[in-house]
């Protein structure tokens, strides 16, 4: 009876290990696998694309494969044992620049893109700093389906009145109205959990030290303990002295919800703080909340891309670069972010289809000078945003510049920055 | 004589593949992270299909506990002792105490021990979230009080950079030895009933000796780093304390309320009619009856909270160095960083400190039955 029992186990297994394999081969011809981290609010922005797929190869059966999280924190762990388990998707998301090169690039995982660059016409559409910070010298490694804004600061014109205040153009200008914000009972700034700090340390450090010494910190010119590196830590442990002290315990939503029920005058976020306000608060753009670049980068359009890959040996590479072409086409780009609530990296975008926010920061992106955000991973690779992440923590503790500035030279020599 | 080799083949048949298969994937796996560990995977270009790696030793360990980078790994350390200290004295206390008042028998118990055991139930995402609103800064628990026409309650909770009890990580050696030295004068002291002569010769006179030494010659110890670094009790984790033993004293409750069940009510009216009062029949007669349950829970909720990873994450975020804790810095080190060896590093550091917890009970466990 027993035997019998294993007998008929095993060569049920048989049986399903034989098949699985077989069936596998039939689909091969006409599948594609997206990896995203896409889902919820976003998820019908990535349809929009998945859909203009669809019209084009209705044979071809898309698996889209999201894991959820904010900013990919879970998708990229499963990307990553996904890829060391030789099993690689058709193509995935990730943020463009060093998060991409540093560690998929460096470690020779993807294709070089420059040949669907030059044959679609792409080098003359996406601005030219982009392209620079999406690639090597050896060849661009993604393409960018979406730009957003890192250095906006967020505001409410009706409340600026009141309280008799005006957006600061630089940061001088802001310590020197925020004494008055605080006399009337307002947090001048509204800051979040430690993500956002980073994420305020870039404007603040762009604004002391200018884009092109902004640049040199990551081409290893300007050397993190220097001088002028150390007055961006000084300058923001000034501004610091004007934020919220529950800082830590907030998300970033609730920071921007400071702003708009008028507990605090100005948050600096990125600009999907737009779709925020606009979608789930319901203000008008312009009206409801009022933008202006953070202090003393006017001129200046720090931004960060999502973009989508091709790496080797991927299963389907043919449908692998149709995706492609889709994402970086007009089309495409028009169809997802209208919906997704950021900018296209084109700059022939029809910007009818776009809101008002939208349309300025277009505007913005095709004329300013580009650099590249460092806590959304265009500037530096993943080892040193993790590190950088325990410097703040440590600034935030102990507020003192010239450690933080030592310590951001050890990370950078650990991660190898610059080099 | 036969049948029982046959049954014992049998039995062991029965048994092959999950040894097989725990050997493999538990055992195997738990070697080859130790093997990691002692490599330099990691940084850059450790995605590559065939990445070069070599052996470097312990140098791993070393960074951990002396490298200047690795601070927050330090702090995350002894917030998990933290965390599983406090933790223990919470939940078994707590818990116990709310045992002993059902234990009474009051009305409704059936209905109120469903109800503290509720909070066990609930995932340690859902009770984070929910106690992160509820310790808000502005909000919850710190304005309860304005409801009684007080003043709010001012302690920031979550976002608190203060810190309590600081020692200077310089002097780890030190601090172990005392520490050492503190826990051979307690068992000493335990043990001074039993077998007093035993008790001075071979535990309180060495612990009193290590004391003394260190206390008066400390100084000459070689000191862990080459700066100073403080660390010590973030009042900010307090918050996630509380959490914790909200959602597990339900849980050592229902331990204790089966044990106290399981005690004859002969035993507890001798205890009366020999003029114990109830304090005394818990004191001196069912808890020392409870000493397997409290052991076992104990156990149970150290290992509990050197696994601590989703609560925090719910209630502070990944990177809050503040409430750090080991297992959250090991995901982050492997699989943001990129950093596998070093990933692998604090993992094992982990398994060895609840190897710690679960060894001695193991030992102690086989050797009551032997003597059975």
């Amino acid at each position: 009876m027993l035997k019998k029992l294993g007998i008929a186990v095993c060569a049920s297994a048989m049986l399903t290990a034989g098949a699985i394999p077989a069936q596998a081969a039939d689909k091969v011809a006409d599948e594609l696998e997206i990896f995203s981290w896409w889902a919820g609010d976003e998820g019908p922005a990535l349809e929009a694309l998945i859909d203009i797929h669809g019209k084009k190869f209705p044979k071809v059966d898309v698996v889209n494969a999201t894991v959820t999280g904010g900013s990919g924190v879970n998708a990229k762990a499963v990307l990553k044992t996904r890829m060391l388990g030789g099993n690689p998707p058709d193509s995935f998301q990730v943020h463009a620049g060093q998060e991409l090169i540093g560690t998929w690039v460096k470690a020779d995982r993807m294709e070089d893109l420059t040949p669907l660059f030059e044959q679609e016409g792409w080098m003359d559409v996406f601005p030219e700093g982009l392209v620079k910070l999406i690639g090597t010298d050896d060849g661009i490694w993604s393409v960018p389906v979406n730009i957003h804004r890192s250095n906006v600061m967020w505001y409410v014109p009706d409340n600026l009145n009141k309280w008799g205040v005006r957006p600061p153009q630089n940061w001088e200008e802001f310590i020197e109205i925020a004494p008055k914000l605080k006399a009337q009972g307002v947090v001048p700034l509204a800051l979040a959990q430690n993500w956002t700090a980073n994420h305020l340390w870039e404007s603040v450090a762009l604004a002391s030290l200018g884009a092109e010494k902004w640049d040199k910190l990551w081409t290893g010119e300007l050397p993190f303990n220097s001088p002028e590196a150390v007055a961006a830590w000084d300058l923001f442990g000034k501004v610091l002295d004007y934020t919220n002290t529950d800082a830590s315990s907030l998300s970033w939503q609730q920071a921007t919800d400071m702003v708009v029920d008028g507990r605090a005058a100005f948050n600096v976020m990125g600009d999907w703080a737009a779709g925020y306000m606009s979608t789930t608060k319901k203000l008008k753009p312009g009206t409801g909340f009022g933008w202006v670049a953070s202090p003393g980068t006017n001129g200046q359009f720090m931004f960060l891309a999502d973009s989508f890959g091709l790496p080797k040996k991927s299963p389907n590479r043919d449908q692998a670069i149709e995706w492609l072409k889709i994402l970086g086409s007009k089309d495409g780009s028009d169809a997802f972010n209208p919906l997704k609530g950021s900018i296209s990296a084109r700059t022939d975008s029809d910007l009818s289809k776009y809101n008002d926010y939208a349309k300025s920061a277009s505007k913005d992106f095709s004329h300013d000078r580009i650099v590249g955000s460092l806590a959304h991973g265009v500037t530096a690779n993943e080892g040193f945003m993790n590190d950088f992440a325990t410097v703040m923590e440590m600034y935030l503790k102990t507020r003192n510049s010239d450690a933080a500035g030592k310590a951001m030279v050890s990370i950078a020599m650990k991660n190898k920055i610059g080099q | 004589m036969r049948e029982v080799s046959r049954d014992r083949i049998k039995a062991f048949l029965t048994l092959l593949p999950s040894i097989v298969l725990i050997g493999i994937f538990v055992y195997g796996f738990i070697g080859n992270t130790i093997w990691i560990s002692l490599t330099d995977w990691g940084g850059v270009g450790a995605l590559a299909e065939d990445p070069q790696i070599s052996y470097i030793g312990f140098q791993n360990y070393v960074d951990l506990f002396t490298g200047f980078l690795e601070g927050r790994f330090r702090q995350d350390l002894v917030n998990a002792v933290y965390y599983s200290v406090l933790l223990l004295a919470g939940a078994v206390g707590l818990g116990m105490f709310i045992a002993i008042l059902l234990d009474r028998k009051p009305m409704g118990e059936d209905f109120l021990r469903t109800i503290f055991l509720y909070p066990m139930s609930l995932s340690f995402i859902v009770s984070g979230t929910i106690w992160r609103w509820l310790l808000a800064p502005q909000g919850g628990v710190n304005i309860l009080p304005t409801y009684a026409g007080m003043e709010p309650l001012s302690f920031q909770w979550l976002a608190s950079k203060e810190s309590v009890l600081l020692f200077n990580w310089q002097n780890l050696l030190g601090i172990i030895l005392y520490i050492a030295a503190f826990i051979l004068i307690i068992v000493g002291l335990l043990g001074l009933k039993r077998d007093p002569n035993r008790a001075m010769k071979r535990w309180i006179l060495p612990g009193v000796i290590i004391g003394a030494i260190v206390w008066l010659f400390g100084d000459l110890l070689p000191q862990a780093m080459i700066m100073e670094e403080m660390h010590g009790l973030n009042l900010a984790t307090l918050g996630i304390i509380l959490a914790t033993v909200w959602q597990y004293s339900g849980y050592t409750m229902a331990l204790y309320l089966a044990g106290f069940n399981g005690i004859s009510q002969d035993l507890r009216h001798a205890a009366m009619l020999d003029g114990a009062s109830e304090w005394d029949y818990y004191r001196r007669i069912a808890i020392p009856m409870l000493k397997p349950i409290t052991i076992s829970a104990v156990i149970i909720l150290s290992h509990i909270s050197l696994k601590m990873f989703d609560l925090i994450f719910a209630m502070t975020g990944p990177d809050n160095a503040e409430t750090g804790h080991p297992a959250l810095n090991m995901y982050l080190t492997t699989f943001r960083a990129n950093d596998f060896a070093k990933g692998a590093a604090i993992a094992i550091v982990l398994f060895m400190v609840a190897a710690m917890f679960i060894i001695p009970y193991l030992i102690s466990s086989y050797r009551q039955q032997k003597g059975e």
